[in-house]
């Protein structure tokens, strides 16, 4: 029932944005603040997440910006004594409530993580997982999904010989980008990435980015990085976390050619972080 | 050259040697008991170990004595032990590690897990008798024994399995629940697919304590000639540790042939398993490396 709920709103969505020609945004947060026991991590942050955009959370360690991506599908909850306040919409929805339960929200919002953290089975069965944690037993559609999502990922010519075979085989660039295609096949709206290039080395962190680019028209990316280059790459907005405030959010090319907050400046040019 | 560091490198290497010999020593001792043992039991009990020795039950008479109902009796107690210990433990284990909150509470109730395996199995026994023989009238049956050997072994079940859910990484948990996963999927279709191999290691470790235990067998009342097979899980038995501990003391000498006949046969039970076991540890690390 939830599902097709969320389905309609995502309709009306489009709708509204062809009608009025703006950027919708997926997420909206408004007041968000969230306390790790009596550590207050997320300080009243109002951000925007855009519709096929890619927007890049960038600065120091600590500074609050994998709280803010985890509380977005909120895994941040896993860890025990989180207390979180404020409003978080996920497509006019708020997330925070009892009424939308986190395996629906997580169905509609994949995640990449830092290290490449495929399962201890087959390719295949890797990317089968999410279609058939929601109930997808068809082998054939199965296949089609599996085929369509390493294309989509760009792994397809790479692994098709061996789609039965142990993802442990895998290189880690390799394996960061079968974890993308793991989120592709539940068809997402947001994929949420920490730090996804971290681990890797320079010719995989750059597939990787070739990816996101590829990717991004079908499907929204909100990347925590630390690595500034690679937000004004790939991004087309970017935020400054400090200290868990957001200092400043806007397009990347302006943020990062005229930031307006001398903090922006600073860590940008990499006179602190 | 320092002759002065010479010789300090000299003496080093020295201890460093002797050190070696120790250790060496050390092992050869358990070797040497291991050999001693097959030996002794392998020259009196070869001979015995033909068909007939399988097809015969117990006996007055020591050349004509067999172990068949105690072979059979042992099997039927692992077919209780088995089903009731691993259900039981795995779903305490699963229950200690994915969903009990991690508080005192939890922490008291798993140090007392921890404390149960140590206890001896002879209160284990006494548990069984009052409970299972005489108020929940099960007799001296297969399905008495069964339940005190699971209670005896659970211990042990639930800290292995526990040890092989902790030891699947958190970022597989993340993984799964990143993907919309419940709880009860993630452990079904991630986490225990991973450790089952651990699990079962240790399980299989622990059904071999069960088969070879004699103490619970003793003060359950569990009787040794027993001229029949088991008809049910009330069924009156005999094991086969029970077997060997009867023949064993009893004073003419072919019965100690009989005794080490019968010992040859539960350790290569209890080889059998541990190879099992073995096998099963090996895979699963080999799975989980990445």
């Amino acid at each position: 029932m939830t599902t097709t709920l969320v389905r309609n709103d995502k309709e009306t969505q489009f709708r509204v944005m062809k009608n009025e020609n703006w950027q919708k945004p997926v997420y909206e947060t408004n007041g968000l603040n969230l306390w790790y026991g009596t550590a207050h991590a997320l300080k009243n942050i109002d951000l925007s997440i855009n519709e096929k955009e890619v927007t890049a959370i960038i600065g120091p360690s600590g500074c609050g910006k994998s709280t803010y991506l985890k509380t977005l599908n909120r895994m941040v909850e896993t860890v025990g004594g989180v207390t979180i306040s404020g409003n978080v919409t996920f497509m006019g929805n708020n997330i925070l409530g009892k009424s939308m339960p986190v395996e629906l929200l997580r169905s509609k919002v994949g995640m990449v993580f830092q290290k490449p953290n495929p399962f201890p089975k087959s390719i295949y069965e890797n990317v089968a997982f999410g279609p058939k944690i929601h109930g997808v037993r068809n082998k054939a559609i199965l296949d089609i999904i599996v085929e369509d999502s390493l294309r989509k990922a760009a792994l397809w010519d790479e692994v098709k010989d061996r789609l039965h075979k142990s993802a442990y085989g895998l290189s880690g660039g390799q394996q960061q980008r079968l974890c993308i295609a793991r989120c592709l096949a539940v068809d997402p709206e947001v994929i949420l990435m920490d730090e996804p290039t971290s681990a890797l080395d320079p010719v995989s962190t750059h597939k990787v980015e070739e990816l996101i680019r590829s990717i991004k028209n079908d499907v929204t990316i909100a990347i925590v990085t630390h690595n500034m280059q690679q937000a004004s790459r790939i991004s087309d907005r970017t935020a400054f976390f400090l200290n868990g405030e957001i200092v400043e959010c806007d397009r990347t090319s302006t943020l990062f050619s005229t930031p307006t907050d001398e903090r922006t400046d600073d860590y940008i040019n990499g006179r602190f972080g | 050259m320092d002759h002065n560091l010479q010789a300090k490198i000299s003496r080093r290497i020295a201890k460093d040697s002797a050190m070696k010999w120790l250790f060496g020593s050390a092992a050869a001792i358990l070797v040497a008991v291991i050999a001693f043992l097959f030996y002794g039991i392998g020259a009196d009990g070869v001979d015995r170990l033909n068909l007939s020795f399988f097809t015969n039950f117990g006996s007055r008479f020591p050349e004509k004595a067999g172990l068949k109902a105690a072979l059979v009796g042992t099997l039927a107690l692992m077919a209780v032990v088995i089903p009731v210990s691993m259900f039981i433990g795995l779903c305490s284990a699963i229950y200690l590690e994915e969903y009990a909150p991690k508080n005192k509470w939890t922490a008291f109730i798993e140090m007392n897990i921890s404390n149960l395996a140590g206890v001896p199995s002879v209160v284990f026994g006494l548990l069984g008798l009052t409970v299972f023989v005489r108020a929940m009238s099960l007799g001296n049956s297969i399905l008495a024994a069964g339940l005190t050997m699971s209670l005896l072994i659970l211990p042990i079940i639930i800290v292995a399995s526990q040890e092989a859910i902790r030891s699947v990484p958190d970022a597989l948990r993340e993984a799964s629940y990143g993907m919309g996963a419940t709880k009860w999927q993630t452990i079904l279709h991630v986490i225990l697919p991973s450790a089952i191999g651990s699990i079962l290691t240790g399980s299989i470790l622990s059904f071999s304590r069960a088969i070879g235990e004699t103490a619970p067998l003793i003060v359950l009342g569990i009787p040794v000639i027993v001229q029949f097979l088991p008809t049910g899980p009330l069924s009156t038995f005999t094991a086969l540790p029970m077997q060997i501990y009867d023949w064993a003391k009893r004073p003419q000498p072919a019965f100690a042939d009989a005794a080490s006949a019968g010992i040859i046969v539960l350790l290569i039970m209890l080889v059998t398993m541990n190879a099992f076991a073995i096998y099963f540890r090996n895979r699963s690390e080999k799975k989980l490396k990445n």
